[in-house]
């Protein structure tokens, strides 16, 4: 790719950029959310949520990831398709490991 | 505004679109370490298993990298506005933290080692280490990627309207700070739970 080429590229990036970014103020509000949720996490630890703890751990883990992939990532203001580069790597992910765990816990309940 | 036609097919940066790509990629790496440590969970061939496990002080370290993904965002924002000295300024904070961070890791392996829990101590034992050793991996990276930075923008090389640069930094710095999201909840606070 040419040098001019990239330069044309960084042009379009940081115009299209322009109007869509938080402000250094929403970002520590941002922050500020992230660090209440992980203190909440780490309650878990400290007081006796009963059977509703790991399902709280995991909603948590989920609310965090997508917060994180979407402002500091910019995920939210960039075009969709960086979105399902992200997202398509992760479900596929899931997929293959979730299946690979299943064929050990069945082979080890047979 | 004129816009001006790039010359990608897509109108992306192509280094954006790549940074992204070795991203997904990279949940398939890690997911393959998370699914062997769950696997292994409680094979800890009679050593130390997740009683080891030093929550609180995690949580700091864990506190730490969150926020270094806030200094992260912040050097990214001061770049698009073109102050240079503040985008440097967020940049170090963020490379301080990682190395905290880091500092945080060795410490913990050191005194997990202490008690027995070494590399080759259980098939527990080795997922974990290989797991959280090669995220602190990705992390050591990182910190160098900052600092390279740092030099660049330091010496001019790096100069304002360039902020895809800073930004494609910023994506794997935030992508460590999400795999540590999920290591820090399967790893140590979910196990803690199932008792």
């Amino acid at each position: 790719m040419s040098t001019s080429g990239t330069q044309a590229a960084e042009a379009v990036e940081h115009d299209a950029h322009e109007g869509h970014h938080p402000t250094p103020a929403e970002y520590v509000r941002i922050a500020l959310i992230l660090a209440a949720l992980t203190a909440l996490e780490v309650s878990t630890y400290y007081f006796d949520f009963g059977s509703a703890g790991i399902p709280l751990l995991i909603a948590l883990m989920i609310v965090k990831f997508v917060m994180v992939a979407g402002f500091f990532m910019h995920l939210r203001y960039d075009t969709k398709l960086f979105s399902r580069f992200m997202y398509t790597g992760l479900g596929f992910a899931i997929v293959l490991y979730t299946a690979t765990l299943l064929i050990f816990v069945v082979d080890a309940n047979q | 505004m004129t816009a001006i036609a790039p010359s990608t097919s897509m109108g992306l940066d192509n280094r954006k679109l790549g940074m992204w790509t070795f991203l997904a990629s990279e949940f398939l790496f890690f997911g393959a370490f998370m699914s062997a440590y769950l696997l292994y969970i409680d094979e800890t061939n009679r050593g130390p298993g997740i009683e080891i496990f030093d929550i609180p002080f995690t949580s700091v370290s864990s506190f730490v990298l969150l926020m270094s993904s806030l200094t992260m965002v912040l050097a990214h924002n001061s770049h698009v506005r073109g102050d240079m000295r503040r985008m440097r300024l967020w940049i170090l904070a963020t490379a301080g933290q990682g190395m905290v961070f880091l500092g945080g890791q060795v410490y913990e392996f050191t005194v997990f080692s202490r008690e027995g829990l070494d590399l080759t101590q259980s098939p527990f034992a080795s997922s974990f280490f290989f797991l959280t050793g090669f995220h602190g991996a990705h992390v050591a990276i990182g910190v160098l990627l900052l600092l390279g930075l740092y030099s660049l923008s330091r010496t001019g090389k790096i100069k304002p309207g360039q902020d895809v640069k800073t930004e494609i930094i910023g994506l794997y710095w935030h992508f460590v700070d999400i795999i540590w999201v999920i290591i820090f909840t399967v790893v140590y606070l979910i196990p803690e739970l199932r008792g």
